[in-house]
């Protein structure tokens, strides 16, 4: 490093200006200027940018929330008022996400304590690995393998489901003949996520002082013992936020959805097709939409920013507010 | 209650790398013996291999016999974890559980066992451990605070009597004032001389003076190099050690000429 | 964990001390250290067990034939209820509980390897005989290929007509100007957080909304690009269809994608500059040398691996997006290599089309295939783009510096 830093000097100061002068340093001091303000102004941009974001979104989406005020009509393109239209879309996205974060928490938790603290260190590196790669395959192959794969392999479950739960609203109505179904999109949406809440969990269960760890097992604990003596209490605040980013990337999700789930209106049951999100109602209807529809997708995109920013915000708000009792001390 | 150790041609390895050769040594119930030598000699890993909490560190292992009152730990049927039980540890750094009371903390081995005890007798073992630990008065008004936030010295000897309260036969002890006053470093050697009635102490320490005030015996450990392994130079009474020992290496270290 | 003594335990070793007493039992050590544990073998037994039980459960609830899955899934689940009861009554509660939550763990593991083999064997499988026999797939786009061709395809076996390369060409244009607008933005904004801002509001708030930006969903970066770039055309051309049709085009996808790539590539960055030792900033402020010069030839040299890996991981991240683009730059049969005028195809839009609506939708097979082979080039595009990132990181890491 001092190579280059003397390579610097020796390129850029004059030579004419005495050592010891007031102009010894390599580049001039507008340099300076102009470097910090560029540096400055690309960390405002991004403030804009996100300001963008919120101010475009509302104003496209005024036609819709207020179609006699801003289009001169009565209602909407699809629906009497925009509340009607997304409400139910707004439902399922929730419904998916439910079922996304029901399934995949446990098991991603397991799988980071597997990685942290259970496997033989020559398989904890290669799974952190296989973890790494579940993530970084695009949503659109996943889709694909739920629409083609995964449901198929679902129908005999359904099958089940409904004959011996039935009577549960969830499992209720026909079950779907081809899987296409809002619980195989869950399913799909769980496997996605799983990576992002385990990598996160096992970053903060790797974090546990060593000291604790070592304590607890001085004194007897069994590994199980150990684990929640020392890693969960650590990791609480850690586990809620990474699920909750989870969710948020659930809640965003848009091709499991549209590829898999043969969509419909909005119903409790997950095992016949029906149902809907807002990003899958998007991306089917935006490449046709035109007027009003337009309005009221981005419109609709706009509730599902709100309803991620909120959680996400929540995720955040909960790591910063216990950083303090973490025990990291 | 406290109990006679025995190691019999361990060897102590991480991984491929052989860190503590062929050691056998003998240590007494009921007297403190101090490991000493110079850093990486491998006196701390050795200490760690009493209680089998070496092998908690990845691909670390240890080949040979450790006798318990003549029972071997490292059978290959013994679960390490019914060891810890019975050979407490106290740390370098103080780890009281940062999300636990000094009362909780005390009774964190109990907690662990499952056993249930009334108030009152959970209330009497708190008392009783903190007071072997010399803590009682000092904390007694305010139990149910979080361990944390002791000082250095109040906080190890929390350690000791979270160690104690399960009434172990042996204590391991690593460096146990290395992050404390002198004061505090004070508290704890004595400590250590009471800890001595009921219980077999093995304390690692650099402080020769450390060593010399409070142990009954003392081993010297030693490498011979960098990637060599330490290995047991000396072991007799702390008096013998200090003031005529027969090794070379020991008069050397003794004599401050290294390390 | 890897404890298992080498040295097998044979009776007494003859070198032991004088001092050691003969621990005076037989040969074979009664240890009381092992007292009340389960022999080694039990967790054989209770494997077959299991799986005797499993299929007996598998039996009586699966109504039509046996399934192999079935089976094992209820052997699973039986296997580990029945550790969990023969430990407690050989051993105890607490060894039980153990034992219980380290199979939970492992079977955690298991079950999340399930969908990655059946996802990467479906691809695969799928794919590659497609990929193998039809090249042409990597080198012609769709302009000649019709429902009729593809209706002959899969009725009289002629060859698979079309390919993806205007998906390649599009993902590739698409990519390279989303990293040209997000690299600098983000590069800078990190510089400004690590090497400018003394935590004040300003660096505070941009910090909170860069985490919020890792948050927003993909299809809302692709509807606030879609929105800015219309709003931008209709105020300064006009409202005219004309107008409105150009919003559709490579640039507006590259600035929803800009959207998702800058927060990755500042997170990263800030990341890499706040390792940089600040002696290393120091040994050049007391050479003389300013702080721009300071920035551009020590901190950044320092750093570079780190932030071309983060770059590239970002990159791998949107190339694999799908919605944005869909509803950015749309999607076309023939080639299009300028990102600023046109519709445009991406790859993954491509797959997706390709499934959703087939060429031929009496014949959908080829179309099948052809997403297929694109999802298989696809996983392997952004399998190399993270395999790169790794290498830079690690080939070009600085030498570690006592960190």
């Amino acid at each position: 490093m001092t190579e280059q830093v003397t390579d610097a000097r020796d390129t850029t100061a004059s030579p004419t200006t005495k050592p010891w002068g007031g102009r010894t340093s390599s580049g001039s001091a507008s340099g300076d200027k102009v470097f910090a303000g560029l540096a400055y102004g690309a960390g405002g941009l991004i403030l804009l940018v996100l300001a963008f974001v919120a101010v475009f979104l509302i104003t496209e989406s005024l036609p819709a929330l207020a179609p006699t005020v801003f289009s001169q009509q009565d209602s909407i393109a699809s629906a009497d008022s925009f509340w009607v239209y997304v409400m139910p879309l707004i439902g399922g996205t929730l419904m998916a996400s439910a079922i996304a974060i029901v399934l995949a928490t446990p098991v991603a938790i397991g799988i980071a304590l597997y990685i942290s603290h259970y496997a033989p260190r020559r398989l904890a590196t290669p799974v952190g690995y296989v973890i790494d790669l579940l993530a970084a395959i695009p949503s659109v192959v996943y889709g694909a393998w739920g629409m083609i794969t995964l449901s198929t392999a679902m129908v005999p479950i359904y099958g089940w489901l409904h004959d011996h739960l039935g009577f549960l609203p969830f499992f209720a109505g026909d079950p779907s003949t081809t899987g296409r179904t809002l619980l195989t999109s869950g399913v799909v949406l769980a496997v996605m996520i799983l990576p992002i809440i385990t990598s996160l969990c096992r970053e903060i269960f790797l974090q546990t002082p060593k000291l604790h760890e070592e304590a607890a097992l001085a004194l007897g604990a069994t590994q199980w013992e150990m684990v929640k003596m020392t890693v969960f209490p650590f990791a609480r605040a850690g586990i809620i936020s990474s699920v909750m980013l989870g969710l948020g990337r659930a809640l965003g999700e848009t091709m499991a959805v549209t590829l898999v789930l043969s969509g419909g209106v909005f119903g409790l049951s997950l095992i016949s097709s029906g149902n809907q999100t807002i990003p899958s109602e998007i991306a089917l209807n935006f490449p046709e939409a035109f007027g009003m529809r337009q309005s009221e997708l981005i419109a609709a995109g706009l509730m599902l920013f709100i309803i991620t920013l909120v959680v996400n915000m929540i995720a955040r708000w909960i790591v910063s507010r216990h950083k303090e009792f973490s025990g990291a001390n | 209650m406290a109990k006679r150790i025995d190691a019999v041609d361990l060897n102590v390895y991480y991984g491929s790398f052989l860190a503590v050769e062929d050691v056998n040594i003998r240590i007494e119930p009921r007297a403190v013996t101090a490991f000493i030598g110079p850093s990486g000699c491998g006196k701390t890993t050795f200490l760690r291999t009493i209680n089998r909490m070496h092998e908690v560190l990845p691909g670390a292992y240890a080949e040979g016999k450790m006798l318990l009152d003549g029972e071997n730990i490292y059978d290959p049927h013994v679960d390490p974890v019914s060891i810890r039980a019975e050979v407490g540890m106290v740390f370098q750094r103080p780890n009281p559980f940062p999300t636990m009371s000094i009362r909780e903390n005390v009774l964190a081995g109990y907690k662990l066992n499952g056993t249930r005890m009334s108030k009152s007798d959970a209330d009497a073992i708190v008392e009783k451990s903190l007071r072997g630990a010399n803590l009682w008065n000092e904390v007694k008004d305010r139990l149910d605070k979080p361990g944390s936030g002791l000082s250095g010295g109040q906080q190890q000897r929390l350690c000791i009597a979270r160690t104690v309260a399960v009434e172990p036969s042996v204590i391991l002890m690593d460096e146990p004032c290395s992050a404390l006053d002198p004061i505090s470093t004070l508290a704890v050697e004595d400590l250590i001389n009471e800890l001595k009635k009921d219980y077999t102490v093995v304390i690692v320490t650099h402080n020769m003076q450390q060593a010399a005030r409070v142990a009954d015996k003392t081993a010297f450990f030693n490498i011979q190099g960098t990637g060599k392994p330490g290995i047991l130079i000396e072991y007799a009474d702390t008096k013998t050690i200090f003031q005529n020992p027969e090794n070379e290496q020991t008069i050397n270290y003794i004599s401050g000429r290294f390390g | 964990m890897s404890t298992a003594l080498k040295k097998p335990d044979e009776g007494h070793t003859p070198s032991a001390p004088p001092s050691s007493k003969p621990n005076g039992r037989s040969t074979k050590p009664k240890n009381s250290l092992t007292a009340g544990q389960k022999p080694g073998w039990t967790w054989m037994v209770v494997a077959a067990a299991s799986l005797a039980v499993g299929a007996g459960l598998i039996a009586l609830i699966a109504s039509e034939g046996f399934s192999f899955a079935g089976w094992l899934i209820l052997s699973a689940i039986v296997y580990v209820i029945g550790m969990y009861v023969t430990t407690r009554v050989i051993e105890n509660k607490r060894r039980a509980t153990d034992g219980l939550w380290r199979n939970l763990v492992w079977a955690a593991f298991i079950v999340a390897l399930i969908p990655l083999v059946s996802l990467l064997w479906t691809v695969f499988a799928q794919g590659l005989p497609t990929l193998l026999s039809n090249p042409g797939l990597l080198t012609e786009d769709m302009s000649t290929t019709n429902g009729a061709t593809d209706a002959a395809t899969q009725d009289e076996g002629a060859p698979l007509s079309g390919g993806f390369v205007h998906g390649l060409i599009g993902t590739l244009m698409i990519t390279v100007v989303a990293t040209v607008i997000s690299v600098p933005i983000g590069l800078m904004a990190s510089i400004y957080l690590v090497e400018y801002s003394r935590g004040g509001w300003f660096a505070r708030t941009i910090t909170f909304f860069v985490d919020v930006m890792t948050g927003i969903p993909s299809i809302v970066a692709g509807l606030f690009a879609f929105a800015a770039v219309q709003l931008f055309i209709t105020t300064f051309l006009g409202e005219s269809p004309v107008y409105l049709q150009m919003v559709k085009m490579g640039l507006s996808a590259a600035i929803a994608l800009s959207v998702l790539m800058i927060p990755v590539v500042v997170r990263s960055t800030e990341e890499m500059l706040r390792v940089v030792p600040n002696e290393l900033r120091e040994a050049s402020y007391a050479l003389g040398v300013r702080k721009w010069k300071t920035i551009m030839k020590v901190v950044l040299p320092t750093s570079i691996s780190g932030i071309a890996s983060g770059v590239t991981l970002a990159i791998a991240r949107v190339t694999g997006e799908t919605a944005p683009i869909l509803v950015t730059a749309g999607f076309l049969a023939t080639t299009n290599w300028n990102p600023f005028s046109g519709w445009m195809t991406a790859l993954p839009v491509y797959i997706y089309r390709q499934l959703v609506n087939p060429t031929a939708p009496a014949a959908p097979v080829p179309s099948e295939m052809r997403a297929w082979a694109a999802a298989l080039v696809l996983i392997i595009i952004v399998m190399l783009l993270n395999l790169v990132a790794r290498i830079v990181a690690q080939a070009f890491a600085p030498k570690k510096t006592g960190r």
